[in-house]
């Protein structure tokens, strides 16, 4: 490997590094205003302009916060656990396309930092991870609210990943490959070719066990605040909590990119063929791929800002018995339609 | 007569549930663009709807006599004992020979039942639209007559926060 391309992808680490970092305070700001706004308040509207630094003064007040070490809890677990959910949760975006080709210096850049042949699998793979910092957390914090909070999510991310799991199956029946490019260039072309439209029952089953995956309401048992004080990061202060709440946050918006990538195309625009536009291609199909994120991603505060949470039984009553179902059976659907087209 | 519940029976369309999902969506997404209803409170002030009962005031006559005749009506009548009052003689020669020396508010004590105000048979203690007058020391809150007179001269007009509002500089 020459200087040029490993300049070229620390470059492109960076990048998404820092996009990923900015994504989260932004999402900060707009979790507290949207909710606002759906209340008929106003939120945070003083810091700066419309109160977009509003993040930034807040990370600067959990830097300054005192961190609070409770008596009784095992130690090295207990400051390992932040820093178990926070890597993987900033790692998984690594390998999501978020632009199609530029070409610059004389060579192809893709706009992702690992072209992984088993993307999605990376991508299970990293956010089961983030579960025993959950976990652990939990385990370490020496107490019983935190105990409960990091028992339910566990139970609550295997009963959904299963079915996050087999709905993707059916997108990787359709596409024949576990690269996300290969999914995405798959679903070039004109808007019927989304994933989406091909798949709508796996869509919504994808896009309900992110919330789930994610732990946000209607599914955010683990940190149910009326039962459990504030869940498996109950006895967190400073910027330990701001680990755990960044973490959160970084989840959400890897969940949010890979619906996209997934069902909504990617970065494709419907009915263009970025590639022959040049470097305005790549910045337009950027620009889509933001806009889609961005839209799922104020779907996941507007869903908080409706719907009441699941009880632990009904939690359960859904992944197993309906997502599941559900799910497999989409998945002989897909399987014998892909059989007798091929069979043609 | 006892009546007849009768219950309901879902139907596969509200088993789905997904119709009554969007639904819900749909209401709070109608919130979002709705007028909000914060009012930022020192940018702008909230102007009390007539007869909020705030802060006292005692009134004066058009040519500057005060209209309290030292009565004693509104003390007594007060619930929760924070009217102090001491008359005295008029210092005026026209009108009432009587006219409170000393006139103290306890507005700690005060319960802003509106009272006095009713007590009242020369219409000289009046409750007005002002909500904030917090202070520091309990010795601030207690409000003698050259206070109470000052508050007449703030709210003559009744506008006291439509002024305010009107002076502030335009919002961002």
């Amino acid at each position: 490997m020459d200087f040029l391309s490993f300049f070229i992808i620390c470059v492109k680490v960076l990048l998404v590094f820092a996009g990923t970092l900015l994504a989260v305070l932004i999402m900060v700001y707009a979790e507290r205003r949207v909710s606002a706004f759906m209340q008929g308040r106003l939120g945070p509207n003083r810091v700066g302009p419309q109160g977009l630094l509003q993040p930034i003064a807040d990370g600067i007040k959990f830097l300054m916060k005192e961190d609070i070490i409770p008596d009784g809890v095992n130690k090295p677990i207990y400051l390992l656990a932040p820093v178990i959910m926070l890597i993987p949760a900033l790692m998984t975006f690594a390998v999501i396309p978020f632009g199609s080709t530029i070409t610059l210096f004389d060579r192809d850049i893709i706009l992702q930092v690992a072209d992984v042949n088993i993307g999605i699998l990376y991508i299970l793979a990293l956010t089961s991870i983030g579960v025993y910092g959950i976990v652990l957390a939990g385990w370490a914090s020496n107490s019983k609210y935190t105990l409960i909070g990091g028992l339910r999510s566990s139970a609550q991310l295997i009963s959904y990943e299963l079915a996050l799991g087999l709905s993707v199956v059916s997108i990787i029946l359709m596409s024949g490959s576990l690269r996300l490019n290969d999914i995405v260039a798959d679903q070039q072309g004109h808007l019927l070719s989304w994933y989406v439209f091909k798949q709508p029952l796996a869509f919504l089953i994808f896009l309900i066990a992110t919330y789930a995956e994610t732990n946000r309401l209607p599914f955010d048992l683990a940190e149910a605040e009326q039962e459990l004080v504030g869940g498996y990061h109950t006895e967190y202060s400073s910027m330990k909590f701001a680990m755990f709440f960044m973490s959160e946050y970084a989840n959400m918006i890897t969940a949010a990119a890979l619906t996209v990538t997934l069902f909504f195309g990617g970065w494709d625009v419907p009915l263009l063929d970025e590639k022959s536009l040049g470097i305005w291609g790549a910045m337009l199909s950027v620009a889509s791929f933001i806009l889609k994120m961005g839209f799922f991603l104020f779907l996941f505060i507007w869903i908080r800002w409706t719907f009441p949470r699941f009880r632990y039984d009904q939690l359960m009553k859904l992944g197993w018995k309906v997502l599941l179902p559900l799910s497999l059976i989409n998945i002989f659907i897909t399987g014998g339609y892909l059989t007798l087209a091929a069979l043609k | 007569m006892a009546t007849i519940i009768k219950s309901y029976e879902p139907t596969f369309w509200d088993k789905l549930y997904i119709p009554a999902l969007v639904k819900g969506l749909m209401v709070t997404i109608k919130h979002f663009f709705r007028r909000k209803v914060t009012i930022q409170y020192p940018d702008e002030y909230h102007i009390p709807p007539e007869g909020y009962r705030g802060l006292h005031r005692l009134n004066k006559f058009p040519e500057g006599r005060i209209k309290c005749v030292a009565c004693e009506m509104c003390s007594a009548a007060c619930p929760a004992d924070c009217i102090h009052i001491i008359p005295g003689p008029s210092p005026w020669d026209e009108g009432n020979e009587r006219y409170p020396v000393r006139f103290d508010i306890d507005l700690l004590r005060c319960i802003f039942c509106g009272f006095c105000e009713m007590a009242c048979p020369e219409e000289a203690i009046e409750l007005t639209e002002i909500y904030d007058f917090s202070d520091y020391t309990r010795e601030d809150l207690i409000i003698d007559k050259d206070g109470l007179l000052e508050v007449f001269e703030l709210t003559k007009d009744q506008k006291y926060y439509s002024r305010k509002n009107d002076s502030q500089e335009p919002q961002k």
